[in-house]
């Protein structure tokens, strides 16, 4: 596998040295802090801080929820991205254009905006209410408001992949007789499932941390809506960093886990396909 | 470009598409601005011209290009290191690109409080040279960077990925600088998913709230970026103003869009395989 | 590794002080001021609903400077959740004064050794210039028949209240509810938990600051009653005034903004004289108007008669003396494990 130790093509030094600058600059230094004033704690002071039964609770609704809503954005981004690169319809530049709206829209505006929508008394939540379902101030609600933050992520890692792939592989399946699903299945799932679970990791952790969006839909009552990055929120309000910061930690080696694990699966593949 | 599909599948996936974006992102937007000019044109066009306003456009704007330009030396060189090369500790450094999307924007304020503040152990040297990072203009562009490091780096490694190093090798044996191939090769490749990235960056850069606000110490006509603004009118029981002020971040995020669809479509035109 | 940690640390430096350089040009202006020059500028650092407030006493605060010392006076403000910019000011965001919800926060400035102990002392009133309490606000006709504290705790009424552990504010809430109780069950502290608890069985949405649960009571149409400070509840009535009414409760709680002087900040700055003027003149008799017509309650008892048809002045008010100060409080309600916590881990 591993190639001679002479590298082809020029430019390794500086491009190393650049980002690995700047990666430390911009994340590894700051974060280190963060480790920092854990560190003023012991572990079993830690370990208890975590575990508290409300914490736990908030973990129990932040990794659902997010998680929940990853997998819908997965699933959506896929057909968005596919729609967006395969087909021709009217008004396709517009829904094209509106994917990164959910980043421009600060996210408390868009919380209070989909929490007037989705209450009881709202647009849609007046049609839910009618069959019995609540969508805001429950983890519903949450659920929506994530899936909304995490719309981008998925549908433009998977669009340029999808550009790039050639259809006459599809074609050349088809034509040998193949199903469209067989030909979705074993010619394009493989080139874009890559990028797809970077889509999905990246929406997964950005859905764990989101706080301005949440909280105004989420009804926050502990044990049932109380989100993580809420805890951390009144912990430092109590002026506890330490507590905040186990508590960060905690979220953040969970992001940690799930990119590295995601980025594994990528480099995989890419050996796999052979390139 | 070929079409694979006809008939209904195609429909029912643009169809599902619609519904969709429409749900999610359109009817949110519809609040936003239905919200913001619920007391007239006046009452909109006096919270848009506020003097604060203003200055906290303006804010917006240069922490946006500060961010965005930041990050896209640090994406080219990036996305050159990590695809062009075999290295060890390929995953751990892609990852860690990737851990700045996953942190809570409150996290990410945090850490740089932490580190720049009045409790770290550089915040003497900074007052001494009469540097002001934390709750100051700088502190702001530090967690825009922050929150939007990996976006364009993101885009480019899945393409570069997909493409290979084969051509850039050949080049590189027939003595091509790295400069060269750069420009001749690899830039064309990646053309259309460094501007995605650009536009994401952007977006993303504009609307952050949660950091900033962590970082910004709100100071009137200073430090208020327009998310923070948006924020601070909300809190001070200026509903239709805060909405009236978020609109206008929709609609640069909507300049920006269009200008990226024209590029697109400029490039289209003249024969390039855009999409 | 020696060498790489400094070399990664010189590029730290490095970078910042680029960036730094960059974006100097809008940075903050940290020009400084002798009371000799021609205009001197300080910052108040004052928690959310202060804001009109503090717009129109700048004004007649740079008018008495200029007469006082013939010297322009430029105030910045910042305004935001008391706790967090309590929280901010600890860690470098250059106050010359604080004005905060509560004396707790500004004790988190003092922890922070930015302000000298025995500062409560330093102005009158406990340094408390104006005041305010927490009432009831109900829809219009009052559907539900809420007139006291144990009307809220009745079955099949939903409560909106912001979260006691984020919300400096809500804390108040709370106590003010807990002082209902007390005196109802006298010192049966089971009776008084379990009147809590029933209390916040009943909150639909806890939301993570006042004005968040303004929204979802007023906006979104959740709830049947809102607990709010009397100042909040005036300007929801103000904007809304077909909607609503204000219902005071038979006992409620003397909620005390603090102000306070940041000391070390103002002798970096050297404008000590200003910041003092400043906070004294909150005291004088056109501030406490001002501060009446913003709907808080000044502490001059006079001026606070002038609006006896604004407040209900026959309410009975507790103060946080009555529960051991803020420390006690928070020690015992609000702390991880408190009362709070237990409130809802029995549920």
């Amino acid at each position: 596998m591993r190639r001679s130790g002479k590298r082809v093509i020029p430019g390794f030094g500086l491009s190393m040295g650049v980002t690995l600058t700047m990666v430390s600059l911009i994340v590894v230094i700051p974060l280190a802090s963060l480790v920092v004033f854990t560190a003023k704690l012991s572990p079993a002071e830690i370990w208890a801080t975590i575990t508290r039964e409300r914490v736990l609770a908030s973990f129990k609704v932040s990794f659902l929820t997010a998680f929940i809503a990853s997998l819908i954005n997965a699933v959506m981004g896929v057909i968005l991205a596919w729609v967006l690169v395969r087909y021709d319809f009217p008004l396709k530049r517009l829904l094209d254009g509106l994917i990164e709206l959910p980043f421009a829209m600060p996210t408390a505006v868009a919380g209070i905006a989909l929490t007037s929508l989705t209450s009881d008394k709202g647009l849609i939540g007046q049609l839910f209410a009618r069959i019995g379902v609540k969508i805001a101030y429950t983890r519903i609600g949450i659920t929506v408001a994530l899936v909304f933050i995490g719309i981008p992520f998925v549908v433009r890692a998977v669009q340029p992949v999808l550009e790039k792939l050639d259809p006459t592989y599809e074609e050349a399946a088809g034509s040998m007789g193949a199903s469209r699903a067989r030909i979705f299945r074993s010619v394009i799932l493989p080139e874009i499932l890559p990028a797809t679970m970077t889509g999905f990791g990246l929406a997964f952790g950005r859905c764990l941390g989101e706080y301005g969006s949440v909280v105004f839909i989420a009804g926050n009552k502990p044990f049932e809506t109380e989100i993580t990055p809420l805890i951390i929120m009144s912990e430092l309000q109590e002026y506890d960093y330490a507590s905040a910061s186990a508590i960060a930690l905690v979220i953040l080696a969970a992001a940690f886990l799930i990119l590295f694990f995601v980025n594994l699966i990528q480099a995989r593949n890419s050996k796999i396909l052979g390139r | 470009m070929k079409k694979t599909d006809t008939g209904i599948t195609k429909w029912l996936l643009i169809g599902i598409s619609f519904l969709f974006i429409f749900v999610m992102l359109v009817l949110p937007l519809f609040t936003v601005i239905t919200e913001a000019f619920r007391n007239g044109w006046a009452a909109y066009q006096e919270a848009v011209t506020d003097e604060y306003t203003v200055k906290a456009t303006l804010l917006t704007l240069e922490a946006t290009f500060f961010a965005v330009l930041f990050n896209t030396i640090f994406g080219l060189f990036a996305a050159w290191a990590v695809t062009k090369f075999r290295f060890r500790g390929k995953k751990i450094l892609t990852t860690l690109i990737d851990i700045p999307v996953t942190v809570s924007p409150i996290i990410a304020g945090l850490i740089f409080v932490l580190t720049f503040g009045r409790q770290s152990a550089i915040y003497p040297i900074l007052q001494k040279m009469d540097i002001d990072i934390v709750f100051a203009v700088p502190g702001i562009v530090l967690a825009t960077i922050f929150v939007t490091f990996p976006f364009i780096s993101r885009e480019l490694i899945p393409v570069l990925e997909a493409q290979g190093t084969d051509e850039e090798e050949a080049a590189a044996l027939m003595g091509e600088k790295w400069s060269g191939i750069f420009r001749k090769i690899t830039f064309p490749h990646i053309k259309w998913a460094f501007l995605y990235g650009i536009v994401l960056c952007t977006a993303r850069a504009m609307g952050e709230f949660g950091a900033v606000s962590v970082l910004s110490g709100h100071l009137r006509g200073k430090t208020n970026t327009l998310p923070l603004h948006v924020e601070i009118l909300f809190n001070e029981f200026k509903y239709v103003p805060a909405f009236a002020v978020s609109s206008i971040l929709v609609l640069i995020a909507i300049v920006i869009l269009v200008i990226r669809s024209m590029i697109e479509y400029i490039g289209k035109r003249n024969g390039e395989d855009v999409r | 590794m020696n060498k790489f940690v400094r070399s990664a640390l010189a590029a730290a430096v490095a970078g910042v002080t680029l960036l730094t350089g960059c974006a100097s040009g809008a940075g903050s202006d940290s020009a400084s001021n002798d009371s000799g020059s021609e205009k001197v500028t300080i910052t108040n650092v004052s928690y959310d609903p202060t804001r009109e407030l503090y717009a129109a006493y700048n004004e007649i605060f740079a008018k008495h400077w200029k007469e006082l010392k013939g010297q322009d006076v430029e105030v910045t403000q910042s305004h935001g959740g008391s706790g967090k910019q309590a929280l901010e000011v600890a860690n470098g965001l250059e106050a010359d004064v604080v004005t905060l919800a509560l004396e707790y926060d500004v004790n988190a400035v003092r922890d922070a050794g930015l302000i000298e102990d025995g500062w409560v002392d330093e102005f009158d009133k406990d340094s408390s210039p104006y005041t305010s309490t927490i009432v009831f606000l109900v829809r219009k006709g009052n559907p539900k028949n809420i007139h006291d504290w144990d009307d809220i705790v009745k079955e099949g009424v939903g409560v909106i209240t912001p979260n006691p552990k984020t919300s400096g504010g809500a804390r108040w809430n709370y106590l003010a509810a807990w002082a209902f109780a007390e005196k109802q069950f006298g010192n049966d502290e089971e009776q008084v938990k379990d009147f809590m608890k029933k209390l916040f069985a009943n909150v639909l949405v806890l939301d993570s600051g006042a004005r968040g649960s303004t929204t979802t009571f007023v906006e979104n149409g959740q709830g049947d009653v809102l607990l709010a400070w009397e100042n909040e509840a005036y300007l929801s009535i103000q904007d809304h005034p077909d909607e609503y009414e204000i219902i005071t409760p038979s006992i409620s709680i003397l909620a005390q903004p603090s102000v306070a002087i940041v000391d070390s900040v103002v002798d970096k700055r050297g404008t000590r004289e200003v910041a003092t003027e400043y906070l004294n003149y909150l005291y004088s008799d056109e501030a406490q108007r001002l501060a009446g017509q913003n709907y808080y309650r000044p502490s001059n008892p006079d001026i606070l008669n002038e609006f006896s048809d604004t407040f209900d002045l026959h309410l009975s008010l507790v103060t946080i003396d009555d529960f051991g100060g803020w420390d006690a409080a928070q020690e015992k309600h609000f702390a991880d494990g408190g009362v709070f916590d237990q409130i809802y881990e029995q549920q």
